[in-house]
């Protein structure tokens, strides 16, 4: 007889040995390692470089990845579905453009308007996603491989080579991004939002469950009776939309955009995802693990950068780190294994 | 035992003249069933009779291809299992499909958590909720654990409380004990005739006839897809049932020749693997066929596996021909003469895209290439011999072997580890999902290789099959084993007391 | 190599006369009347179903587009610039047609080109011998391989997770070696093999290179042992192991290859531009994998093929090149790239459903058993779709 399944007819009431607590704890070790890891990282540097303790420089660090995090709350939801969706670099950028692109011809928008503009248009492109999985079955990295061509391809032809720069928009748009609430910068305050919204609803709502369900196991899924296309349909309309909003915030941050905007976000964002420990086949994974993700890697760029080193070792660290977290995950995974296996028995 | 059903009301479900086909398989044809509320119905049948798929035309999982679906009298298309759970029919699969990476009560209430007028999942009540049912089971689970680490019976456990989490009107039960100790079977009955006075409608499937005859009030038995007879449970016996499942006299499916038992050729000393099973032994001869008995779960498959190189084990020894050996792949395992026809048919014995030739040469590529290229005639040569010889039947060499049915799915299996000229050949289930006319061919078949010289290891979860066959009968409990038996001394009731581990007086 | 007609297997007595068996054993000779019968024009109205026809068409389409396009578009200098222009991409999508029908993909090709480009640059500036700077590049791309497929196979990871991460490391890893510099004065020797052809044609030299490969490559996977093996592989993991193949050293091979390729790709591509620099190549991953799943591979591994591979090179090749002709930005030539993959299986998948909801009310409107008979030989909806799930489980 197990001891982890101990059954009545053996030990009635006896309380199971360290099962909830063990299970518990693993659940966590993926977010309490990033922790520690980032508690080192900036232990390290911080040794080196004083200057890297301070508030004001934290503060950079958050605002370096808010838009990213965005971006990374609407693709964590895709993952957990066991999808992914690559077009997010693309569709941050056309909004991006497209937003700054009306406020250059129609300088008297509302800004709340253009905030509104650039959901939608993120929205329609996350569900044109939607529907080619959902209903055309193409597999998600097919899909959104081709969508992440075409939509850089459509934003190609929308701006037709020209840019829009700071001096073309009014300064209510741009100071989305410089505005503060409360003493902290409205970036952070939306990623933070977001993040903790969606955080919440993935765990008190059945759709939210039900994402889980569904990457965990598709066929089981099917057999409860959940309704896989509209799941994942879905997440990737929201996706779009997280995504349509990130473009407009960095439309406001960067001032300046032209039809390059954004690109290769996608890696920046799945790379944030995975290290934050949520499972590239689905099932398993939190939102608030993907922020953690991407503020350990924001923190190594700006540790990089402070430290002088060269700016080109930036993307070969962040390759690493993605190798260096599925690794350990992987080794996690199958420690814990044995452990469940080694603990059924006797 | 309640009379048959009161022919005055209106089924609560019912089928009527549903045949469903899988390529060149005719699982159902025409099939009538009935079900009325506060009834427990048995449906029986062989291995492969087509139960499972009747049960997911009620679970919405398949359409039928012709007939009607009524509920309450009115016909209905379930296109969905959502919509079949919407109609208030709740299912136990044969097959746990569960979702690993969420806790045991989630799995438990996926798509229907108890929710807070806010329309927040309660969590709190759902956790209680599922301890409670759990508790009505006689099983005591730890409900925060991910399902990803329970055994077969805890998964089917699971999969039980799933449905009845759902206070449905319909309860389908397919299989549910095939894992279950007992114990468990005891308080899985109780719960049933609970419901049954409750006046839910309960469809009960099963090959145990014990147990069929115990719970049942009325019984319809399928054979090769078509239903036998619908009965009332008392005017039915056991022998005539088994007579109605089988459709021809028993001793003509189990054709096991006398054959001479020559050297040990295979020998396993104290093998263990943590958490799967223990100190194992046995010693197995040329020309025997030795039963492996057990509950699903019980670690025979892992021994198995263990012995063709798939895992390793942590400690004991594997001795062939008196020698020690260290199998530490498949390769290695046919390099000493050993081929493993596995469990999982689709998955682990077939490339169902591949073509039949493709499937049988796949162990041997090497004897069908020259310069490591492959020649085609050689190929279709080579698995043309095997296909004659096994009859395999229903395909040209070059069609995929996805189209063929079971039965001849498994003579491809057993084909393509027939090529390599094995010496000692392990069979896992080897007549599962297949159907009488066939699997009377396989037993044939296991037979005349044990006669020509093959040692062979016979897992079974079917004891009359593992009775009929083996000269010699190992059995295993949770791991262990629990008894060996000569073809003379093994029977039913022996093997069933050694396999639910009560043959020793436990702790 | 022994002609085993007679296989040493201990005999199954055909005469036993079980009651059950029929005792024509029908199979051989129904293969042998089919092929007999007429097995090439049935073979020719299969062939004229497939993939590989689909593609022919569209290349007809792609061409008939590039010459209203421009006039210049159909002259043998234009074809000459065109196929040059591809080669890194079909270099690199020879391995990458083997490590998808695995079932893997390597995302990283395009980056291990850029690494290879940028040390042959270095290493030649700095002294080193060119044809020494070319082994040691090569080297080095079979360790790049080496690393991914290591983490494959080893660790267990899923490729498309560490060939992602490998892809931001190995471009990293150029950055780090040269930064934004350049290497650009390679000797003529060198360069000639880029831009140059061969004389007296206008067949470039990288061509040649990449025709000897594809035959190679076409020889291992349609006709060799390893072939079948990726094929099994691709199509059934955990049934490939249990007969026995090599699983893991077989992928940890293809990722070697696949790294070596990339960096030979790399020499192309230096040679070519007379450039060595750090972006060099930059997402050209996403052309090679999109040239792959056009060409009829399956995302999930274990069915494609090397021609229909090298039709959709080509015709990715003719719209880019009619596209450019045309004065359209390669951005803008990425909306029809895009919109080709993505139809490229919705498509079919369209198709197939429409076929199967036809096929289901012919099914519910014909009566007795004989109108099921044909449309039977398509496996069921459910089957194909839960099977293939369950199979595919561990992919997207
Ligand atoms: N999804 C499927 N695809 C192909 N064949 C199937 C499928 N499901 C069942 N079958 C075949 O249909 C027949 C009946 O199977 P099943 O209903 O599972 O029988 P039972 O539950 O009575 O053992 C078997 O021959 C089986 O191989
Ligand atoms: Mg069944």
């Amino acid at each position: 007889m197990s001891t982890t399944t101990t059954r009545v007819e053996e030990s009635r009431g006896r309380v199971r040995p360290g099962g909830k607590r063990l299970v518990a704890l693993v659940g966590r070790v993926r977010e309490l390692g990033l922790i520690v890891v980032l508690l080192v990282i900036v232990a390290l540097v911080g040794l080196q470089t004083p200057r890297f303790l301070t508030p004001g420089n934290f503060e950079q660090i958050l605002l370096s990845i808010a838009i990213l995090a965005i971006v990374a709350v609407g693709e964590t939801m895709v993952i957990l579905t066991r999808n992914v969706d690559l077009s997010v670099g693309s569709t941050v950028g056309m909004t991006a453009f497209v937003c700054a692109d009306v406020l250059k011809n129609h300088p008297q928008t509302p800004v709340i308007l253009i905030i509104l503009l650039g959901c939608a248009l993120g929205a329609v492109l996350g569900a044109v996603n939607g529907l080619i999985v959902a209903l055309g079955r193409v597999p998600a990295i097919v899909a959104t491989l081709g969508t992440l061509y075409l939509y850089r391809g459509l934003d190609s032809y929308i701006a037709g080579g020209t840019q829009v720069s700071a001096y073309d928009v009014p300064d209510s748009f741009l100071s989305l991004a410089t505005t503060h609430i409360l003493g902290v910068p409205a970036l952070i305050v939306f990623a933070a939002a977001i993040a903790l919204i969606f955080a919440y609803l993935l765990r008190a709502t059945r759709t939210g469950r039900e994402l889980y369900a569904l990457g965990s196991n598709p066929e089981a899924a099917r057999l409860a009776g959940l309704r896989a296309e509209r799941l994942i349909f879905l997440t990737f309309l929201l996706c779009g939309l997280l995504s349509g909003f990130a473009g407009v915030l960095w439309g406001a941050r960067f001032a300046t955009v032209d039809s390059g905007a954004a690109t290769g976000l996608e890696l920046q964002v799945i790379a944030a995802v995975v290290v934050g420990g949520v499972n590239i086949f689905g099932g398993s994974g939190t939102i608030l693990g993907a922020m953690l993700g991407a503020i350990v890697l924001g923190t190594i760029d700006n540790a990089l950068t402070l430290l002088k080193l060269s700016q080109f070792w930036l993307q070969a660290i962040d390759g690493a780190a993605i190798l260096a977290a599925v690794t350990l995950d992987a080794l996690i995974t199958r420690w814990l294994q044995h452990r469940l296996r080694g603990g059924r028995q006797r | 035992m309640e009379v048959a059903a009161p022919q005055a009301a209106v089924p609560v479900i019912e089928l009527v003249g549903v045949s469903k086909r899988f390529g060149a398989i005719q699982a159902l044809k025409e099939v009538d069933l009935s079900l009325y509320a506060g009834e427990v119905h048995a449906l029986v049948g062989e291995n492969g009779a087509g139960k499972s798929t009747l049960v997911k035309i009620l679970a919405g999982v398949h359409r039928p291809d012709r007939g009607l679906l009524k509920i309450n009298g009115e016909a209905v298309e379930l296109r969905s299992p959502a919509q079949a759970q919407a109609v208030g029919i709740a299912v136990i699969h044969q097959e746990p499909t569960l979702f690993p990476d969420l806790d045991v009560a989630e799995n438990v209430f996926m798509g229907h958590q108890p929710r807070d007028r806010l329309g927040r999942i309660d969590w709190r009540r759902m956790y209680r909720e599922v301890e409670q049912l759990l508790q009505s089971l006689g099983v005591e689970l730890n409900v925060y654990l991910p399902v990803r680490g329970l055994s077969v019976a805890d998964r089917q456990l699971v999969e039980i409380a799933r449905a009845l989490s759902q206070d449905a009107r319909v309860l389908i039960m397919d299989e549910p004990t095939a894992s279950l100790s007992p114990r468990e079977v005891e308080d899985l009955f109780t719960i049933v005739e609970q419901l049954r006075a409750r006046q839910v409608a309960i469809l009960f499937v099963s090959h145990r006839l014990e147990e069929v005859f115990r719970l049942a009030s009325r019984v319809t038995v399928l054979r090769d897809g078509q239903r036998v007879i619908t009965a009332p449970a008392q005017d039915l016996t056991p022998e005539e049932t088994v007579r109605h499942m089988v459709g021809r006299e028993l001793a003509a499916l189990f054709p096991k020749e006398e054959a001479a038992v020559g050297e040990v050729v295979l020998e396993v000393r104290h093998l263990s693997r943590a958490g799967v099973f223990r100190d194992v032994s046995f010693q197995l001869r040329r020309g025997e066929i030795l039963g492996l008995a057990g509950l699903v779960g019980a670690g025979r498959t892992e021994v198995a596996r263990v012995l063709f190189g798939i895992d390793q084990a942590e400690s004991g020894e594997i001795l062939v021909d008196g020698r020690p050996v260290s199998i530490r792949s498949p390769r290695d395992a046919m390099r000493y003469g050993i081929a493993y026809v596995p469990e999982d048919r689709h998955q682990q014995g077939l490339v169902l895209d591949f073509s039949i030739a493709r499937n049988i040469t796949l162990s041997i590529l090497q004897r069908v290439a020259r310069f490591s290229l492959i020649r085609s005639r050689q190929e279709l040569k080579i698995a043309a011999d095997y296909a004659e010889r096994l009859r395999v039947r229903g395909g040209r060499l070059t069609q995929p072997v996805r189209a063929l049915s079971g039965g001849n799915q498994q003579k491809v299996v057993l084909g393509k580890w027939l090529a390599t000229e094995p010496r000692i050949l392990i069979l896992d289930e080897p007549t599962r999902g297949i159907d009488i006319g066939a699997k009377a061919e396989v037993h044939r078949i296991i037979s005349e290789l044990a006669a020509r010289g093959l040692a062979i290891l016979l897992i079974s979860s079917e004891l009359p099959e593992i009775l009929a066959m083996s000269d010699r009968v190992l059995v295993m409990h949770e791991g262990c084993v629990t008894g060996l038996f000569s073809r003379t001394e093994a029977d039913q009731e022996k093997v069933m007391l050694a396999a639910t581990g009560q043959n020793r007086q436990s702790r | 190599m022994s002609d085993s007609s007679e296989v040493k297997q201990p005999a199954l007595d055909l005469d036993a006369s079980s009651a059950a068996a029929p005792s024509a054993p029908a199979l051989a000779k129904e293969d042998r009347r089919a092929a007999a019968s007429g097995g090439g024009l049935a073979r020719l109205l299969a062939w004229m179903r497939s993939w590989e026809a689909l593609l022919l068409v569209l290349l007809v389409l792609a061409l008939a587009l590039g010459s209203a396009l421009s006039p210049y578009f159909l002259s043998l200098s234009n074809f000459s610039l065109l196929i040059s222009d591809m080669m890194e991409k079909a270099l690199m999508a020879l391995t990458m047609t083997l490590i998808v029908i695995a079932g893997e993909i390597d995302l990283s090709v395009a980056s291990i080109l850029g690494l290879a480009s940028v040390v042959l640059g270095y290493t030649w500036s700095h002294g080193l011998p060119l044809g020494l700077a070319i082994a040691l590049v090569l080297l080095i791309g079979a360790l790049c391989g080496l690393v991914n497929g290591l983490a494959v196979t080893r660790l267990g990871l899923p490729s498309l997770v560490v060939t992602l991460g490998t892809l931001a490391l190995f471009r990293g890893l150029a950055y780090v070696v040269m930064g934004d510099q350049a290497v650009s004065n390679f000797p003529p020797a060198f360069t000639n093999f880029g831009f140059g052809t061969v004389p007296g044609t206008l067949i470039p030299w990288p061509f040649v290179l990449f025709v000897a490969l594809a035959l190679i490559f076409s020889l291992l996977l349609h006709r060799s042992t390893l072939g079948r093996q990726i094929y099994a592989i691709g199509s059934n993991k955990e049934a490939a192991r249990f007969a026995g193949i090599r699983v893991d050293d077989i992928k940890l091979l293809l990722f070697v290859l696949s790294g070596l390729v990339a960096a030979l790709a790399g020499v192309v591509f230096t040679a070519r531009f007379s450039n060595a620099r750090a972006d060099n190549a930059l997402g050209f991953e996403l052309d090679v994998v999109t040239i792959v799943l056009l060409g009829g591979v399956n995302i999930f591994g274990g069915s494609g093929s090397l021609p229909g591979v090298v039709l959709s090179l080509l015709i990715i090749g003719v719209l880019r090149n009619a596209l450019g002709l045309a004065d359209i930005s390669g951005d803008i030539q990425n909306i029809a790239v895009g919109a080709l993959l993505i139809l490229s299986v919705l498509g079919p998948n369209v198709v197939r459903r429409l076929q199967e909801a036809a096929s289901r009310r012919r099914a519910a409107d014909n009566g007795p058993a004989g109108g099921l008979a044909r449309g039977a030989a398509l496996p069921a909806p459910e089957e194909t779709g839960a099977a293939r799930a369950r199979e595919r489980g561990q992919r997207h």
